[in-house]
Order: C-alpha cells, then sequence, then structure tokens
C-alpha cells in the first residue's frame, strides 16, 4: 500500500519540507473538545504552497471541525497553527483572511438579488468619495477572472446563474481578498459531473498561479483526480498520508474506516420454507394516469432478502407505502405471516412484526427536534419497553436507548441528545437499531445505506445480513446495484410501476441490472 | 445541570419578551404624555389595608382561572401542530347552554355542580368536534372553520340567550339565563384566607380554581407521560413521521380537538358558577382569544400557562385602577400585545439557541455539516473484521 502510517517520516522538526521552502500549512497537535465529544484529538498535518491538498474521512470524522479551526470559527484547545512556518493565532475568520486563508463552503453564502459584482465586493468594497467605486471593483474582478480562467460576468444577477457559476463567484470572492490559500469544503457535492470537470479546471489554474488549496472530500474517486496529495482522517485523527497517484480508491477507503472493507456479498443462502410476506396483484392508484404501482406479486421467505431494482419513481416508494398500510390499494391482497393484512391499519402491522427502514428518516422515520429517546420508541410506542399501560416508561426506554447506541454504534452524547445533533449515518443507524430491537419477522428497508458514510455503510450491510441469517424476511429498495446484487437472494425489477423481470443476483453485473431498469432488456423478461 | 440549562433557555425567553413589551410600554406611556413610573405604580399598588390586598390578589386569581384554562385548550391543540382558533366560540355556547341546563334542572349540590360541567365540555367539545370531522372528512383547515364557527357560535348563543334560555324579565336592560339555584354555585375558596392568617377579601376567590390546577395537572400527565401524549407531540412535531410510525393522524385530529374543545367548555364556569351564576350580554368575552397569547406566551406547557395567566391577569387588574390616574386603561392591552409579539420572536431566538447549543453538544456548529465524533469504541472496525 502506497499509503505511510503516520505523517512523519519527513523533516518536520523546522516546519519546512525538504527543499526548505517552509508549509503554506502547517498543524502540529491540534485538539479540539466539545462538551462529551473530542471532535478532533492530536491533528498532524502539512499542505505544501501551491499543492492541491485533499483531506479525506467518514462523514463525523472530524474534517469540517478542523478547517473552522483552520478558519478561525474557533479556537484549538491544543496544538499550534503554522502558516508558511510562523506559528499563528487565529481568533476569527477575519484573521484567517488577514493571513490569507479564504474558505468556500459547501453552501453558498450569496445574495441572490444582487449582481457578481456586489457579491465579491460585499464588505470589502472598494470606494471612492464614500460611494461604491464600481469601474474599480469590475477591473480587479475582471482581473482575477482572466488570470484563474473563471470566466465570470460582473453584471448577472447572481439568481440567473447555476450552481457551478455561483461556485466560482464564491472562489473569486475569496481570491478577492487577497486568499492565497483556498479550503474548499466538499465543493462536488452540489455539482453535476461536467461542472466537477469544470471546478477541477479551475483549481489546476489556481494551482498553477501558485495558491494552495486543501479540498476536503469524501469522494475517493475525485479526489485521486485532483489532489497532488491526500490526508485522511479517521475518528477525530489524521491517520495517515497518501500519494493519489499510487493508492487505489479502495486502500483509501480501507484508511478511511480503519479496516479491509467488506462487500455486501452474501453467498450461503438462509432462504427458509416459510413465507413472511406474500403480494398477490397489488395495485395503488396514482394520482393521475396509470397505476403507481401495478399488479405487483412477489413473495418473501424467512431468511430471504428480495431486492427491489429500479430507477427511482418506478413505483417503488408507492410499493413501500403500501406493505405498511400509508397507502390503500386498489386491487390485490398482502399476507403477512399467513395472514391477510390488506385492511389492518399501519399501527396494527408494526405491531405484527413489520420493522420499517423509510427511504427518508427526516420525513418519515424520525422526530428531528426530539431526543433520541423519544425517536426510539416512536413506532413503538404500543410495546415494552416504550410503555407501561397507558403511561410511556421514560427509564426503560431511555435505557434501551443506551443499549442501542452502544450496539449499533450511534455515536451522540446521549439519549436526551435531540436527534438532528447527529449525523446521517448515525441517525439511521438508531433507526435501524430500533426496528431491530422489536424482533420483527419481516423487514421493509428502503435505500437503508443512503447518506451514509462507507463505515456506516457497511455496518447496516453486516446488521442485514446477521438478521436475515436468524431468519429475518427482508425486502429491500435501493438504488445501490453493488448493494442489491450483493444483498439479495431474489432480484426483481421495477419499471412504470410492474415487476418486469426476476434475476438471480449470483450471476448478474450491476451493467446488466442497468439495462433491466431502463427497460433495455424487456424482450427477454423470461423467469417470474 | 442540562435541566437546569433547559429550564434557563425556557424562561429566558419570555423573560426577555417581557422585557422588551414594558420598554415598548413605557415609549408609548411617554408619547400621550403620562409617566410611566405611575403607571408602573399603579401595577404593582395592591392598596393599603389588608383587606384590600388580599382582594387584589382574588381579582387577579379569579382572572387567571378562566385564563389559564383558555390557554390550556389552546396549547392542547398547538402542540400536535392544530390552530384552535374557536375556543372563543367553543367556550360561549358550552357556558350559554351549560347556564340554560343548570337552571332547568334540580340535583343535589356536587351533582348539580358536576352535571353542569359535564354539559359544558360535552358542548365544547362538539362544537370543536365540528372543526375536527370538517378538517379529517373535506379537508377544511382548522383555521378557517374554527373562525367561522365562532361567528356562528357568537350568533347562536344571542339566540339561545334571547329566546328559549331567557331567565330575565322582559324589557330589562341586560338580558340573563336564570340564575343558577344555590345547589348549582361552586363555593368560594374564602376559608383559605382565614387558615393562611389573612385579612378577609372583600370578593370571593373562585372554588373552581381547583378544578383548574386539576386539569393543568391531568393535561401535563397526559401530555408527557402518555402514550397518547406522545402520539399527539410526535404528530405535531412531524405528521409524516407520526403516520408511518403507526399513529392515526385522522384519529388524532378528532380526539386532540374533542379534547381541546373540552376544556374550551370549562372557560366560562368559575365566572358562571362563581359570581355570575347566569349566563348574559354582560358575560366576560374575548378569553378564547386571550387563551391563544397565554398558551404562546407560556411555551405550550401547562406550568408556563399557569404563570402567563397569572402575568396576564396581574395587569388586567390594573385596568381600572389605572383610569384612575388619567392613564387609558389600554395600556395593558398594548403591555399585552407587545408581550404577545415580542415572545413569538424571543421564542424562535430561543429555539435556534437550543438548536445550536445541541448541535455543538456533538461536537458540531451547523446542523446540516453533520460532523459529530463520537467517543465510541472500535465496534465498526470490530465488526467489519467479522465480516471481511
Amino acid at each position: 500500500m502506497a499509503a505511510t502510517a503516520a505523517p512523519g517520516g519527513a523533516p518536520a522538526a523546522d516546519g519546512a519540507p525538504g527543499d526548505g521552502v517552509p508549509y503554506a500549512v502547517e498543524l502540529r497537535g491540534i485538539t479540539k473538545r466539545f462538551p462529551g465529544v473530542v471532535a478532533n484529538r492530536d491533528i498532524e498535518l502539512r499542505v505544501r504552497r501551491g499543492e492541491v491538498h485533499a483531506i479525506v474521512g467518514e462523514n463525523g470524522a472530524g474534517k469540517s471541525t478542523l478547517m473552522k479551526t483552520l478558519y478561525g470559527m474557533h479556537r484549538p484547545d491544543e496544538g499550534t497553527i503554522l502558516l508558511d512556518g510562523r506559528e499563528t493565532t487565529l481568533r476569527s475568520p477575519a484573521d484567517a483572511i488577514a493571513a490569507g486563508i479564504g474558505m468556500v463552503h459547501q453552501h453558498f453564502m450569496l445574495a441572490d438579488n444582487f449582481t457578481v459584482l456586489e457579491n465579491i465586493v460585499l464588505g470589502s468594497e472598494p470606494t471612492r468619495r464614500g460611494r461604491l467605486d464600481r469601474a474599480e471593483a469590475r477591473r480587479r474582478i475582471l482581473d482575477i477572472s482572466d488570470r484563474y480562467a473563471l470566466n465570470l460576468d460582473p453584471d448577472v444577477l447572481v439568481e440567473d446563474l447555476g450552481v457551478g457559476d455561483r461556485q466560482r463567484v464564491e472562489i473569486a470572492k475569496v481570491l478577492y481578498r487577497g486568499a492565497t490559500t483556498l479550503i474548499l469544503d466538499e465543493p462536488t457535492a452540489v455539482l453535476v459531473p461536467q461542472e466537477v470537470d469544470e471546478l477541477f479546471g479551475n483549481l489546476a489554474e489556481l494551482k498553477r498561479e501558485g495558491l494552495t488549496v486543501m479540498f476536503i472530500s469524501h469522494k475517493l474517486d475525485e479526489v485521486r483526480k485532483v489532489a497532488d496529495s491526500i490526508t485522511v482522517i479517521r475518528r477525530g485523527t489524521t491517520v495517515g498520508t497518501a500519494d493519489p497517484k499510487t493508492t487505489t480508491a479502495r486502500q483509501l477507503a480501507e484508511l478511511m474506516v480503519g479496516s479491509e472493507l467488506p462487500s455486501p456479498e452474501t453467498r450461503t443462502s438462509t432462504v427458509r420454507e416459510a413465507a413472511v410476506l406474500q403480494l398477490d396483484g397489488v395495485t395503488v392508484a396514482a394520482l393521475t394516469g396509470r397505476p403507481a404501482v401495478d399488479d405487483v406479486a412477489l413473495t418473501v421467505r424467512e431468511g430471504e432478502v428480495v431486492g427491489i431494482a429500479g430507477v427511482e419513481g418506478n413505483g417503488q416508494a408507492e410499493l413501500v407505502e403500501a406493505i405498511m398500510g400509508l397507502r390503500a390499494l386498489t386491487a390485490g391482497s398482502i399476507a403477512f405471516a399467513g395472514q391477510d393484512v390488506s385492511g389492518w391499519s399501519t399501527r396494527a402491522r408494526r405491531e405484527g412484526g413489520i420493522g420499517f427502514i423509510p427511504e427518508d428518516r427526516h420525513r418519515q422515520g424520525m422526530l428531528l427536534e426530539a431526543p433520541l429517546w423519544e425517536n426510539r420508541i416512536l413506532g413503538h410506542q404500543t410495546r415494552p419497553p416504550a410503555v407501561k399501560g397507558p403511561f410511556i416508561d421514560r427509564r426503560s426506554a431511555r435505557a434501551d436507548t443506551e443499549r442501542i447506541m452502544s450496539e449499533y454504534d450511534v455515536r451522540a452524547p446521549g439519549p436526551d441528545t435531540l436527534a438532528h445533533a447527529l449525523s446521517g449515518g448515525n441517525q439511521q443507524k438508531l433507526i435501524i437499531g430500533r426496528e431491530m430491537s422489536a424482533a420483527p419477522k419481516l423487514l421493509i428497508a428502503a435505500h437503508p445505506t443512503r447518506g451514509v458514510d462507507v463505515g456506516a455503510q457497511s455496518a447496516i450491510w453486516e446488521l442485514l445480513k446477521d438478521a436475515r441469517a436468524e431468519g429475518l424476511g427482508i425486502l429491500l429498495i435501493s438504488a445501490d446495484l453493488d448493494e442489491l446484487i450483493g444483498l439479495s437472494d431474489t432480484l426483481h425489477v421495477m419499471l412504470r410501476g410492474r415487476l418486469v423481470a426476476t434475476l438471480d443476483p449470483a450471476s448478474l453485473t450491476p451493467e446488466e441490472l442497468g439495462g433491466h431498469m431502463t427497460g433495455a432488456h424487456d424482450g427477454s423478461v423470461g423467469a417470474a | 445541570m442540562t435541566a437546569l440549562r433547559r429550564l434557563g433557555t425556557s424562561l429566558a425567553a419570555p423573560a426577555l419578551a417581557v422585557v422588551v413589551a414594558l420598554v415598548i410600554t413605557t415609549l408609548v406611556i411617554v408619547l400621550i404624555g403620562q409617566n410611566p413610573l405611575t403607571a408602573l405604580q399603579v401595577l404593582v399598588d395592591f392598596g393599603d389595608t389588608p383587606a384590600q390586598q388580599t382582594q387584589a390578589i382574588v381579582v387577579i386569581l379569579n382572572r387567571a382561572v378562566p385564563l389559564f384554562l383558555a390557554g390550556l385548550a389552546v396549547s392542547v391543540a398547538f402542540r400536535m401542530g392544530l390552530f384552535n382558533i374557536g375556543v372563543e366560540g367553543q367556550y360561549r355556547m358550552a357556558t350559554v347552554v351549560a347556564a340554560g341546563v343548570g337552571a332547568a334542572v334540580v340535583l343535589p349540590g356536587p351533582l348539580h355542580v358536576l352535571l353542569i360541567m359535564v354539559v359544558a365540555m360535552a358542548v365544547g367539545a362538539l362544537w370543536a368536534g365540528i372543526v375536527a370531522v370538517l378538517k379529517v372528512t373535506r379537508g377544511v383547515s382548522e383555521v378557517i372553520s374554527s373562525i367561522m364557527l365562532n361567528f356562528i357560535a357568537l350568533g347562536t348563543a344571542s339566540f339561545l340567550l334571547t329566546g328559549p334560555l331567557r331567565g330575565s324579565p322582559e324589557g330589562a336592560s341586560i338580558i340573563t339565563t336564570e340564575r343558577l339555584p344555590a345547589s348549582a354555585q361552586f363555593p368560594a375558596l374564602n376559608g383559605l384566607f382565614g387558615a393562611l392568617g389573612l385579612a378577609q377579601p372583600r370578593g370571593q376567590l373562585f372554588g373552581f380554581l381547583l378544578v383548574a390546577v386539576v386539569v393543568g395537572i391531568v393535561v401535563s400527565v397526559l401530555l408527557k407521560r402518555t402514550r397518547f401524549g406522545f402520539d399527539l407531540r410526535a404528530t405535531g412535531l412531524s405528521p409524516s413521521a407520526a403516520t408511518a410510525s403507526g399513529i392515526d393522524a385522522r384519529r388524532m385530529v378528532v380526539k386532540t380537538m374533542l379534547i381541546s374543545g373540552a376544556i374550551a367548555g370549562l372557560i366560562g364556569l368559575p365566572d358562571l358558577l362563581g359570581r355570575t351564576y347566569s349566563f348574559g350580554t354582560e358575560f366576560t368575552a374575548g378569553l378564547g382569544f386571550l387563551g391563544i397569547a397565554v398558551a404562546l406566551l407560556g411555551r405550550n406547557s401547562p406550568l408556563g400557562i399557569a404563570f402567563a395567566a397569572l402575568l396576564f391577569a396581574f395587569l388586567d387588574r390594573a385596568a381600572v385602577p389605572l383610569q384612575f390616574a388619567d392613564i387609558p386603561a389600554s395600556v395593558v392591552t398594548i403591555i399585552q400585545g407587545t408581550i404577545v409579539l415580542s415572545v413569538v420572536i424571543a421564542n424562535e431566538v430561543s429555539r435556534q439557541v437550543t438548536k445550536r447549543r445541541a448541535g455543538r453538544q456533538s461536537g458540531q456548529a451547523t446542523p446540516p455539516a453533520a460532523d459529530a465524533t463520537g467517543p465510541a469504541g472500535t465496534r465498526i472496525d470490530a465488526r467489519q473484521e467479522a465480516g471481511a
């Protein structure tokens, strides 16, 4: 592996790389604590002048905390920051800007009804006799635009710009203030692939002009494409540096999560005879036109994972809601563990043993403004440990929340923390923990790893595999083809509300599956 | 520690709102050319003799009881995201019918009072139930329908008062229902002053205070400690998540409106059973709307609402003495109005602060960019090694 275990091999004592030029940015032993949590611990980071330096890590690894330290948004509890070899104290973003550090936030901070020029100069306007000197501003902006090939038109309103253009305005804003080191926080998260390429072009220009770019991301392929060097952060500390030219994305990912990555694959079949879910002719009306779900029949057995593949919007969401009793059937029947549950309420279905991981956890899975223990009992408020008769059993609910937090590695200060303080992966692990705690017979898992990072993803896969081995039937809806192929025992393809193909995941490539999903293989629909 | 801090945050907002309201009112009083200090003096001057002082306390408590009930009625609906603007109509209908029924039957004491309470709660619930049914079956916004039903309630109450339930003689200047018999009158709590060694006030302290306290405790337990209360709050926080968790949202709307309406039905009873003994054209109006303000100020928690009701009652008491000091009584209304306005703003500010603090606790400053590093062990690693 090309990644070294830890930075430290290089001559570090004088804060300079071998060639004698000091590092543009050097962090030594940075530690930042928040109540109950150490967000950053002994961070070591060295960024050479004129390079694109990527900082990668899972969601929640502490990247943003680190960048906020560097941008003066808070002060570290321990450690020193060296800029160009000089020890520096950053008390506020203004200090950071004065020291030549600029930050391009993930969420743009632009006034829509201002022009590009007005947005760029906002806060540091050139003035002449007390009035905004537009000519001077325009001259400087066009100069920046030309020098770094940003292609800006100073007179367009920002509201008329696309996302990529807005990002360039943000970059220009930072350059206008004289930044020589730019921090880009997940800059590609909001861009489409073509815009990503343009951004990388801009970064190359910046680098050519001698500026330093720090690039935060967890998209490993992009990082390898654009970065000159990479620092990996795991659980709040830097765990190593890597050379993007000789490191594979997989090696980087392993460095990020701290061990070899598991694959979603499950090969030994645990499928049993008894069916837990049988859909027969299930049809759900749409607001207009053809039914959202059209005559769907499928069976999920104990210990079986049945996957549903499909381009989003082909009726998967409606099918899930129909199974959970959130949407009425116009025809067909749903049998759960041998009983017809078509007329049952959602609560009756949940009490009967159907677990539910909704696709949009904020909309259907959590009360964001409620504490974790209340989220623990959401959907289970009719059963122990949530209740004692008609009363909520707060003590047991809290205790059980703590159990879930430790068993499912939900990282949060405690059961009284509000749900929105958790990262997406931790929220998802709490949801999965709570659904599993009710010992369901059937689990409806809609996009169980959507929006969670690599570490949480593999943990969730393991949980699903373990549950399957113990006889849980799982209906898996996902847009992640590797996940579908890897986890499923049977795989159906859903297209325009119908199941158009049943495939064997053991001998299927993502490319073939993709073909079925778009209807390219419609002619070859065979097995039922 | 955290509980204390949370309490601090939740008290800070209303306290700030009251201060802002006082500043604005001071400005208003200065603008109309009066001395704000005089007004302040009047506000806190409860009289010279012990009897006058206890009387002031009685006036405040007697005013606070219906305000508290009104605030509770509004807050129950608020907690699940329903705006019951119709409390005004609900209590007017409930009071006129209860007054009519109470005067028409003969029963021994406690039973008579109980019957009147049950009738009032039933009528209030029924009137609120119309709103719920319209919302559940026809999708009518409860704000619109409850406002409209307020007008219908006022009209209907007038009709009942002047028609079938009229008790006052023909040609009397104040039209009332028939006076309730002695068995239907709620005993006063004046014995309390004697027991505490205080001077006997001129007026009577509403015995209904005890009912209000019980209702407050019941509502508090219901909301915080029961499954039903959890369902209700969950629906208020996120209707979609509540539905997905198995809560029947339509049934919750109906149940919540019935409870809200039943509490609203009680609002008129302290006055009816403790002072006027009949419903009439002069009967206290506007309590339903004040209830919205009280619920806002009390942040929808029963304890908070109790404090808010006391504050409003304290201000209301000064309305008459202020006029003696040549200051318009509407100063009180101005204070109340600005308190409500500033409390809405202060609540939002404190919500943001709590949110940010919650975010910081898990090591992140902005909610969307989740960056929480837990002190967690090596759980993931262990799992992955097992799986790899």
